[in-house]
């Protein structure tokens, strides 16, 4: 960076920082020797990890524990009381094929909920400008208060597909990836989010997730069929109360088996069917593809029969994760949009006075205080205009005007980001998510309290940059007023 | 106050990081990695647009053999499946040895082309395949520059 002292250690550090050999992070001789830190420990979503990273899970895993101990507890039950009677009465192979599932719901279980879903890396504060700057020039000049919704359209298979703009990751979402509100995250192929094994459901652990499911169908009912057999046949000997007086277990494990099975068989039919159709829950829920919207709607991403669709969805390739959540971070290079402050720079040409974006909100959140309050001071517009003229300004005003449709057409999160295995909670999930992604959408800018006031002040700041001469206090201060009647409105 | 003159010598002698162009994902197939063949303006002096061109389609050939469904694809499903994915732990997926065989590919063609040029390709991977990213280093042409300290001098963007 600039501060480097001497020529030649500098050289030094330049000619191994441009190798085109990827190699270990480069510390230039005077800095301070800082431990490393892993990227996950730097990762901008809501999730959490174990194991140094190598675990990734939601933020609330309650459920999956709850998950676990049922099935623990059920399976441990039956492979203790039932297990020996039915291997002497009937055949070994119960406990020997129970064993089996047994061990195959629990891998599957484990991959579904320790694995990176497909989680899409934020965009860097260079990308982030780059789209910011597209969209101006399709745009033009913002029309007014509100600029338009940023959304591409592209055809797939002739079907036109809308790919919209996410502004907390500031990427456009390839088509089929949701963000998921929970875990703040873009998935791709996003399916939906899972408490019970506490973590989203996407691309790269569908495949578990069904497996998952399968087997606990097929687990759920060989322990009901067989428990229920241990218990016919004792009634035979003893009776029918003797039976379930020497069998106390068995009671318990035909009620779990009961109650799960409903949903377990019903959850994995549905999964079939979506297999099958190569449709995402998402999109099933939304009827995307559905022929009630149109005569022409169809499913572009189906490969025409069911057989090729289970394949592809079950048998294809697994992409790798691209959160590469082990790797280590390297201090000099762009970090993708932080949630929190931080000031991003890269290279030799990005000027020191470069602001932080929450900086800039809090700036601008003391404009509009200070305006709606008071006459505004003549030094205001200054300031304001040194902040619009700084080197890089569609990128400052990137992550701030990003958020500005928030208080107008707010992209909504699809609905099924919280939905959970139980249909029911649906509803109510739907308003909470729309809420909590109403109010999160400005999160790189500060900390809650300050989010409400960064909506407003986004806009203003916004307009300022419009024009380069804020004028007239007049204006500037009807401008605060629309801002702070925005907030209220908020 | 020294420092900074010093350095700014410094600057005005090796190349710097003018600019950044990227390439985005190109959707009309679907879901699969491919990335659009448009060859970007503020590339237009700097290489020849053939080479560019052939560069993101060899790379969108690999992708797509990465990321093909068949006989091996189903080979490798079927078995971790039937492992219950254990396999995962001790065995490298395709997708992984494709995405090994791109990082070497793009590095042969940062130092045998662009680099050269003065460019440099970022490898989409580190970008979570949503762009390549071209970095544009500013020509500042010292005449005694050789393309290998061309290569050495400037910002990894790593």
């Amino acid at each position: 960076m600039l501060q480097l002292g001497v020529a030649e250690p500098m050289r030094e550090c330049e000619y191994s920082q441009i190798s085109t050999r990827s190699s270990t992070p480069m510390e230039t001789p005077y800095k301070k020797r800082t431990p490393k830190k892993r990227k996950w420990q730097a990762f901008p979503g809501r999730n959490k990890f174990y194991c140094n990273g190598r675990i990734m899970m939601a933020r609330q895993t309650g459920v999956f524990y709850l998950t676990l101990v049922l099935i623990l507890i059920t399976s441990g039950l039956f492979f203790t009381f039932d297990c020996p009677f039915l291997s002497v009465q009937l055949t070994p192979a119960i406990p020997v094929i129970g064993g089996v599932l047994f061990v195959f719901v629990l891998g599957t279980l484990f991959r579904t909920s320790f694995s990176d879903p497909g989680v899409l890396p934020r965009a860097t504060p260079d990308e982030a400008a780059d789209l910011e700057r597209q969209i101006d020039v399709a745009n033009g000049s913002s029309s007014g208060y509100r600029p338009p919704p940023r959304t591409k359209e592209v055809v797939i298979n002739g079907q036109t597909v809308k790919l919209k703009y996410c502004f907390t990751c500031k990427i456009f979402r390839p088509p089929r990836a949701s963000h998921c509100s929970l875990c703040d995250n873009c998935v791709e192929r996003f399916d939906h989010h899972c408490p019970w094994v506490g973590n989203c459901v996407g691309k790269r652990n569908y495949r578990f997730f069904y497996m998952f499911i399968l087997s606990l169908s097929f687990l759920t009912i060989f322990i009901f069929a067989f428990v229920i057999t241990h218990v016919i046949l004792r009634s035979h000997r003893q009776g029918f109360l003797n039976a379930l007086k020497d069998t106390p277990a068995s009671v318990l494990e035909v009620v779990v088996c009961f109650f799960s099975v409903w949903s377990i068989v019903g959850l994995s039919g549905f999964h079939t069917y979506l297999i099958s159709s190569n449709q995402t829950t998402n999109e099933d829920i939304k009827g995307s593809w559905s022929s009630k919207r149109g005569k022409d709607n169809y499913n572009p991403y189906s490969h025409g029969n069911i057989f090729t669709n289970c394949c592809a969805a079950l048998c294809g390739p697994l992409p790798p994760s691209l959160i590469d959540r082990r790797g280590f971070v390297q201090s000099d290079t762009p970090q993708p949009t932080p949630p929190t402050n931080g000031i991003t720079m890269y290279g030799s040409t990005q000027s020191q006075s470069h602001m932080c974006v929450q900086d800039q909100c809090i700036q601008s959140t003391k404009f509009v205080l200070q305006a709606a309050a008071t006459p505004l001071m003549q030094s205001e517009p200054v300031i304001l205009t040194d902040e619009a003229s700084l080197p890089g300004r569609t990128s400052l005003g990137g992550p701030c005007s990003g958020a500005l449709p928030l208080g107008g057409q707010p992209t909504p999160p699809t609905s099924t980001p919280n939905l959970s295995c139980d249909n029911g909670m649906l509803p109510t999930r739907n308003d909470h998510s729309e809420a909590h992604h109403h109010f999160l959408t400005p999160e790189e800018a500060p900390s809650p309290p300050g989010m409400l006031p960064c909506g407003s002040p986004l806009g203003h700041s916004h307009t300022i940059q419009g024009f380069y001469n804020p004028a007239s206090q007049d204006s500037l201060h009807e401008d605060s007023v629309r801002g702070l009647v925005k907030l209220s409105s908020v | 106050m020294a420092t900074e003159f010093h350095n700014l010598q410094e600057l005005r002698q090796s190349p710097s990081l003018a600019t950044k162009v990227f390439i985005q994902r190109d959707y009309s197939e679907g879901t699969v990695c491919r990335f659009q063949i448009k060859f970007p303006s503020e590339l237009g002096s700097r290489i020849e647009r053939t080479l560019f061109e052939d560069t993101v389609k060899t790379l969108n050939t690999y992708y797509a053999e990465a990321e093909k469904v068949g006989g091996q694809s189903y080979m490798e499903g079927c078995l971790a499946c039937a492992t219950a994915y254990f396999i995962f732990f001790c065995m490298e997926t395709r997708y992984e040895k494709v995405l090994k065989k791109i990082s070497g590919y793009i590095q042969e063609q940062n130092e045998k082309i662009y680099a050269p040029r003065g460019l440099l390709l970022t490898d989409p991977v580190e970008r979570g395949m949503r762009v390549i990213e071209v970095s544009v280093f500013e020509d500042r042409g010292s005449s005694g520059s050789s393309p290998s300290s061309n290569v050495s001098s400037g910002i990894s963007q790593r």
